[in-house]
């Protein structure tokens, strides 16, 4: 193995974490290097308007996804069970390449409500500790919402996103969302222009008592250019976002809003098509001294760093520790160790509407990846769990992202699934009915027996065990779902609908079934190292040179798209390496 | 045409060559008038710096560093001519290879009058017929500049040219058609920011090697003096006062803000243009910016030509069709575009040049705008030649240089058919 020059910083993986710990860390004076396993990719290179909108190369083909033989994952819904590698993506799709998820999001970028983050706390104070169902094991975060607003906000300007406060500074504002936290300014641009689907589901929601508004979009509604002087453009409503590239210049990612002004610095350094096998430990095993890559040509190089970042997804930040030896892997026969505990994922569910065709033509393919209203009267715990028997919650909306025809196929429940019928019921249904996929966007709380661990039977191309998912729905998620899928389905009532077809989540966790690409927690962040990987700097509490970024640090999710509070955890995580960390490397929590 | 180039090139050489008393007569290094001060050995920080500035307005580093993976100013580059490719001599003190023996003279001798230290003509590529006008304090303090890099040991082999262009005495009958030695006279009849402008543009920034029309021997056409050229298979457009060409509809912030972003409210560099703002422009005070867009807005223009090609033809009805579908998205149905990523289309300069190869050139090959410190997106127009046919090329771009008020020469399916072979030559 060789070894290279050494670094101040080394950061596994260039996506949104990786970006922004890069640029700061950069702009602070060290000498950073990101290393990033899959290609780098570039807008008009890679995903020119000429060929972006191509359903069938990058949403059936999964152009912008890791391939499965690659890396992938096993799965298995109950620790009695074989699990087996997945071979093709379902549930969830896992971004490759620079940019990383920020490229192929749909750039829905919301803020966690401060509850969220007192999350035990505050179900044990409203209700009870008993309230909380047994095996649940949800915790408070160690950071609370007022401690990342700035971080949030920091975020949102950086990706001009697009929104109406709800909260400015305790003050609660029209046309906004009133159950977020308070924020310390406005959207740095104004909300998207709403299609007729989603115009209509607001009308219907507030006649229901509800106050509707509309998703925060990364998705620019003017042009807009953030404080590193990048530039983005206004979206085109064309419908091809989520699993997509943007060919405009006008989806918030790494690629329109860091990247231009990170590569220009000179004391960065990025490899792609690289991948970190693992980070190297002293003999101590309490300090890292860097990290082992493979090149393309299959050698493998040594990176000696003072600092190790790992901003890698979800679960491969969790792989990292695990194969390096850093922490205790978690072992629910005993609930001991952290590393692969509280492992999560989100509950999504939705209900289909069908519209007269003479009345109503919504014409689905006018659509950006964030698009929509919604309402979050039903999310957190906005709303009095106390009768409902179950905890969590999620928003509710209209967001349809798109009418591409390869997936847009709603037709009413007991229509025949082939044949003539169903090509007439297609073509009837196709512009007057409503199907956002995730309409019902809610939580997925943390238990005893889903967790992440080595696979003992499949491994890698590098012959490096797979991470094994154990992961299962509970009674608490199902009566949510019904719950919130009920009230999702009132609202398309009330929109006119001639026929509602609800369609809760049910059953077995299925992970063949696509939800949402949010992996969360694994290597959780906390106040207490026999509960958590990482402290509240997202710093691991066993190796204080390395620091594990991204959403693998939530104790558990919320109801809501994840990125923003990645991000804003990323910015918080690098305001305390600066003015913390550098000027006393060490723990910055003391056990 | 390169055949046309040669014979007539023979045919100066040997006019030239016949009579040795022209070569006497036309010997550069006969002493002519007085000799100046040399001021090159005040080592003083300010000196130093004062240097770096001239050369970052000079822009040596574009011509003199070989951007594949090249030392800062160790020459290799070759840089392309319509005679063939001239490659960049090494400018870092190394005594051997670069300039490290050179005296003030040698270095003020290549500059201003175009022969090196062991007296061999250097080639125009070399815009010494614009820096002849530098002041030799500017000069000077060039080499103090250049004094201080590394060193670096890199021989350089510059005799690529063909025979007979590799006589480097033909030169001098060169010179005598088109060089005139001589410093900048400032204009007593125009104030100091007209004549800051005047000596940078015409002297050290030798705007006019890209932007003037040259001749068929590639000396300039001094009566269309910056009123664009095509070099490098790129148009170098316009940049006189012309209200629909040239620079008449732009503010000098509208100018002043190009030269120092890359981007303004309508436009964005790419090509040469990208790599003069990124080592040069980006980096000049925004004082002489100003000069050089008084100056430069202060230059005829070219008066308007043919009227605009009718919007009823088969190609303005076919390229609207096709702007619609794949140009519309990012620059707007009314050719707005979006400032700072996406050129504006409708009534600028760039897109109603008289020549039409750079706006072929990036609709078949796509194009990276600069990125600078101050706009640092460098937005990025993808390749659309892989979808176009040439008639369709064509068409579009015929559309684009006709529609919202524009007024331009059509383009041909032929003329985009010879971009095409030209491109994959050059790839």
């Amino acid at each position: 193995m060789r070894k290279l020059p050494h670094k101040d910083v080394a950061i596994i993986g260039l996506g949104w974490t990786g970006a922004i710990m890069a640029h700061g860390l950069a702009e602070a004076g060290l000498d950073v290097i990101a290393i990033e396993r899959g290609p780098w990719r570039d807008t008009a290179s890679d995903f020119s308007p000429a060929y972006a909108p191509d359903e069938l190369r990058y949403h059936i083909r999964h152009e912008l996804f890791l391939r499965p033989a690659q890396m992938t994952l096993t799965f298995r819904n109950d620790a009695r069970q074989t699990a087996l590698p997945i071979r093709d993506w379902g549930a969830f799709m896992l971004g490759n390449g620079v940019g990383g998820g920020g490229l192929h999001w749909n750039a829905e970028t919301w803020r966690f409500l401060p509850s969220d983050f007192v999350l035990k706390s505050h179900l044990t104070e409203r209700y009870g500790a008993t309230f909380i169902p047994k095996g649940m094991t949800i915790q408070d975060w160690g950071v609370t919402y007022d401690e990342l607003e700035p971080h949030y906000d920091r975020f949102e300007y950086l990706c001009g996103t697009a929104g109406t406060a709800g909260n400015l500074k305790g003050a609660i504002q029209p046309g906004g969302n009133p159950f977020e936290g308070p924020r310390s300014r406005p959207y740095p641009t104004p909300a998207q222009k709403q299609p007729f689907s989603a115009t209509l589901f607001a009308k219907a929601a507030g006649e229901l008592g509800h106050q509707a508004f509309p998703q925060p979009s990364g998705n620019m509604s003017q042009a807009y250019t953030n404080p590193l002087g990048v530039t983005l453009g206004p979206c085109t409503f064309c419908g091809h976002c989520e699993w997509f590239g943007c060919g405009n210049y006008s989806k918030a990612s790494p690629q329109t809003t860091i990247l231009p002004a990170l590569m220009r610095l000179p004391n960065v350094a990025a490899r792609d098509n690289c991948e970190v096998l693992r980070i190297l430990l002293d003999k101590t095993g309490k300090r890292a001294t860097g990290v082992v890559f493979v090149d393309t040509d299959g050698e493998e190089w040594e990176q000696p760093a003072d600092l190790v970042l790992s901003c890698a997804f979800t679960p491969f930040n969790v792989q990292m520790l695990m194969l390096s030896g850093v922490g205790r892997i978690y072992d629910p026969a005993t609930k001991q160790g952290t590393i692969g505990r509280n492992f999560t994922h989100q509950v999504v569910s939705t209900a289909q509407a069908f519209f007269d065709p003479k009345t109503h033509r919504f014409n689905p393919f006018i659509a950006s990846g964030a698009i929509g209203m919604c309402i979050d009267d039903f999310n957190g715990d906005n709303f009095d769990h106390g009768p409902l028997g179950f905890v969590g919650g999620g928003y509710l909306g209209q967001v349809q992202t798109n009418g591409r025809p390869i997936e847009t196929t709603p037709v009413p429940a007991g229509t025949p699934t082939w044949g003539a019928k169903w090509k007439a019921a297609v073509k009837e249904n196709y512009n007057s009915s409503v199907y956002a996929g995730s309409g019902v966007h809610a939580s997925f709380y943390a238990y005893d027996d889903v967790f992440l661990d080595l696979d003992p039977t499949y491994s890698d191309r590098f012959g490096r065990p797979l991470m094994r998912m154990t992961m299962d729905f509970h009674e608490n998620e199902h009566r949510m779902s019904a719950y919130l899928t009920d009230r999702y389905a009132e609202i398309l009532k009330a929109m006119g609908a001639r026929q509602v077809d609800k369609l809760p989540r049910t059953g077995h966790y299925n992970v063949a079934d696509y939800q949402t690409s949010h992996l969360c927690g694994g290597a959780v962040m906390g106040t207490d190292p026999n509960t958590s990987a990482v402290n509240r700097y997202q710093q691991s509490w066993d190796v204080s040179n390395l620091f594990v970024i991204g959403a693998s640090s939530f104790p558990q999710n919320a109801g809501y798209n994840p990125t923003g509070t990645v991000a804003a955890l990323a910015y918080w995580t690098l305001e305390a390496i600066t003015s913390q960390y550098l000027k006393r490397p060490g723990p910055l929590v003391q056990t | 045409m390169r055949k046309v180039f040669l014979v007539l090139a023979i045919a100066v050489l040997v006019g030239a060559g016949a009579i040795a008393a022209a070569i006497y007569a036309t010997d550069p290094k006969r002493p002519s008038g007085p000799v100046a001060t040399s001021h090159g050995t005040q080592q003083s920080f300010g000196e130093i710096e004062y240097g770096r500035y001239m050369t970052v307005v000079a822009d040596c580093a574009a011509c003199h560093t070989d951007p594949h993976g090249g030392e800062p100013f160790a020459g290799g580059r070759p840089i392309e001519t319509p005679f063939g490719a001239v490659v960049s001599s090494n400018i870092t003190p190394d005594r051997e290879t670069g300039i490290g023996a050179w005296t003030d003279d040698d270095f003020a001798d290549a500059l201003q009058k175009g022969f090196g230290r062991d007296g061999h003509m250097i080639y125009p590529a070399m815009p010494y017929p614009h820096f002849t006008e530098m002041t030799r304090r500017d000069v000077d303090a060039i080499k103090v500049y250049l004094g201080t890099l590394k060193p670096v040991h890199n021989a350089v082999v510059s005799d690529t040219l063909p025979f007979p262009l590799n006589i480097r005495v033909g030169m001098r009958a060169w010179n005598l058609l088109y060089f005139r030695d001589g410093r900048y006279m400032p204009d007593p009849s125009r104030d100091a920011t007209y004549n800051r402008g005047a000596y940078l543009v015409e002297g050290p920034g030798h705007c006019g090697a890209c932007h003037t029309p040259k001749t068929m021997l590639g000396g300039d056409k001094t009566a269309e003096a910056y009123q664009g050229a095509v070099i490098q298979r790129w148009t170098a457009p316009n940049i006189t006062g012309d209200a629909r060409r040239g620079l008449g509809s732009w503010s000098i912030e509208d100018v002043v803000q190009y030269l120092r972003t890359g981007h303004n409210r309508q436009a964005a560099a790419s090509g040469p243009m990208a790599e003069e703002v990124d080592l040069s422009s980006s980096r000049m005070s925004e004082d002489d910016l100003r000069a050089i867009a008084v100056y430069l807005k202060g230059q005829p223009g070219q008066g308007d030509g043919a009227p605009p090609v009718a919007s009823d033809t088969p190609a303005m009805r076919a390229g609207a069709a096709i702007y619609g579908n794949s140009c519309a998205a990012c620059h707007g149905r009314g050719g707005a575009g979006v400032t700072g990523l996406f050129p504006t289309l409708a009534r600028v300069p760039a897109v109603q040049q008289r020549d039409p190869t750079s706006l072929i050139r990036v609709v078949l090959d796509g194009a990276k705008s600069v990125s600078t410190q101050a706009a640092p997106t460098g937005a990025a127009m993808p390749s659309y030649g892989w979808r176009l046919d040439n008639g369709q090329v064509a068409a579009v771009l015929t559309y684009i240089r006709n529609a919202w008020g524009n007024q331009a020469p059509a383009v041909s399916a032929s003329e985009v058919a010879s971009m095409r072979e030209q491109l994959k030559r050059a790839n």
